[in-house]
């Protein structure tokens, strides 16, 4: 068992846990998932928030939807928590190198995308553009808030910062986060993207990024899936031919582009 | 000095329109400057005029009894804000309001629909970009129904 650094309320329903990473624990790849296990409860897949680069603790920035995140939920800095990982194929970090690189995340899906844009500015040079566009519900709901406008204002990482409805007394953006594709400016055949956030809005942002000329083999989408073993036994993640917990959960969009627009029965 | 049918060949809407239906449009505009939170429309006034944005942002907002006043879309530089000029009965949906300084290009609406009466490339032309506009922001609407982000599971 893990002992909880920390734990962070984010907004009215998320929240972050900052764990010590059990001993052993060889690192994470941006992208990639823990199990985190509350004895006589079970076990979730929750993607790693923080920085690859600090091994001292592991942040997994969570909302409570299931039985698991319930208790998680109520977890504080005198909690343990059982770790298993990191598991998952990662962002392809390595392939955006020399690249302009947009980065579309909605709601929570912002997440498992923060420790791409850790790793570009500890080594910004290595990339062109590089452009985050995030929705969120409303400006309540915005993660990370302050950190990413403070990357924004160093003119590290353009980003955009959308909500779907507010108060008159918001002065940013409201509206989907698809209608910000169009005025990113890259070089189309020359950018990698990455998105993820709810199914249907993945698949409308992909949809902009094609018509904006990006090639499709270079668009990646983060899946979510029930996962249970991790380890592509169990089928809970089963996803078309390929299990989301081995298999992804970052894929190309030209790999499950069709498996996106088949509904699930 | 740039007059308003070089602004609007150099706005995105209307960027793709040969010069000659350009300058019949521009006809129809002045320049205009609105203030912060100075009211461009107000929800179901007579929707009379098309603005079409250059610079500063506008937030079009929608009034109930039992959510008060919500912000439901902004819309910037390249953007154009009032197609309900162009169809019956010319009203406003929602209101819009000045959220920074905002330069915009005035078309006079009943000017652009006489012209567009009486040329029907014109009339078709415009027609075909107002339907691309509203089609992408029925879509955005869709999309801003199904309350996406209140639902993804970890």
């Amino acid at each position: 068992m893990c002992d909880i650094n920390r734990r962070q309320q984010d907004t009215e329903d998320v929240f972050t846990l900052d764990i010590a990473p059990p001993p052993g624990y060889p690192g994470f790849a941006p992208g990639q998932f823990n199990m985190l296990y509350v004895p006589g409860v079970g076990e979730a897949a929750i993607s790693i928030s923080g920085d690859p680069q600090d091994s001292y603790r592991l942040l997994h920035t969570i909302r409570a939807v299931g039985d698991v995140t319930a208790q998680l939920r109520n977890k504080d800095g005198r909690s343990h928590v059982g770790v298993r990982g990191p598991f998952g194929k990662p962002w392809p970090i390595e392939a955006a190198r020399g690249r302009d690189l947009v980065i579309v995340a909605g709601g929570i899906g912002i997440a498992p995308l923060r420790p791409v844009l850790y790793t570009v500015l500890s080594d910004r040079a290595a990339y062109g553009n590089v452009h985050l566009l995030y929705g969120a519900r409303t400006p309540r709901d915005i993660l990370y808030q302050d950190e990413l406008m403070q990357w924004h204002r160093q003119g590290e990482i353009s980003t955009t910062i959308t909500v779907d409805a507010a108060k008159p007394s918001w002065k940013g953006d409201v509206g989907v986060v698809t209608r910000y594709i169009g005025r990113v400016r890259v070089d189309p055949e020359n950018t990698v993207a990455m998105i993820c956030g709810p199914e249907i809005m993945m698949r409308y942002t992909a949809g902009e990024l094609l018509l904006k000329g990006i090639p499709m083999r270079q668009i990646h989408v983060s899946m979510e899936r029930h996962m249970k073993c991790a380890a592509a036994l169990c089928g809970h993640c089963q996803f078309g031919p390929y299990f989301v917990c081995r298999d992804g959960p970052v894929f190309r969009y030209s790999d499950v582009a069709p498996l996106m627009s088949t509904a699930e029965f | 000095m740039k007059d308003i049918a070089d602004e609007l060949s150099e706005h995105a809407f209307f960027e793709s329109l040969n010069p000659g239906t350009i300058e019949l449009i521009a006809g129809c505009g002045v320049n205009a400057v609105y203030k912060p939170e100075e009211m461009l429309a107000r929800e179901g006034s007579s929707a009379d005029e098309l603005f079409v944005i250059r610079k500063g942002r506008v937030a079009l907002l929608m009034h109930s009894t039992e959510r008060g006043s919500l912000q439901v879309e902004t819309l910037d530089a390249g953007d154009v804000l009032g197609w309900s000029f162009l169809v019956p009965p010319y009203r406003w949906p929602v209101e819009a309001r000045a959220v920074q300084t905002v330069h915009v290009i005035r078309l006079d609406g009943k000017c652009l629909r006489d012209k567009c009466n009486a040329d029907a490339e014109l009339g078709y032309e415009l027609m075909r970009h107002f339907a691309a506009l509203i089609a992408r922001r029925l879509d955005a609407t869709r999309i801003q129904l199904l309350d996406l982000y209140g639902q993804l599971e970890q």
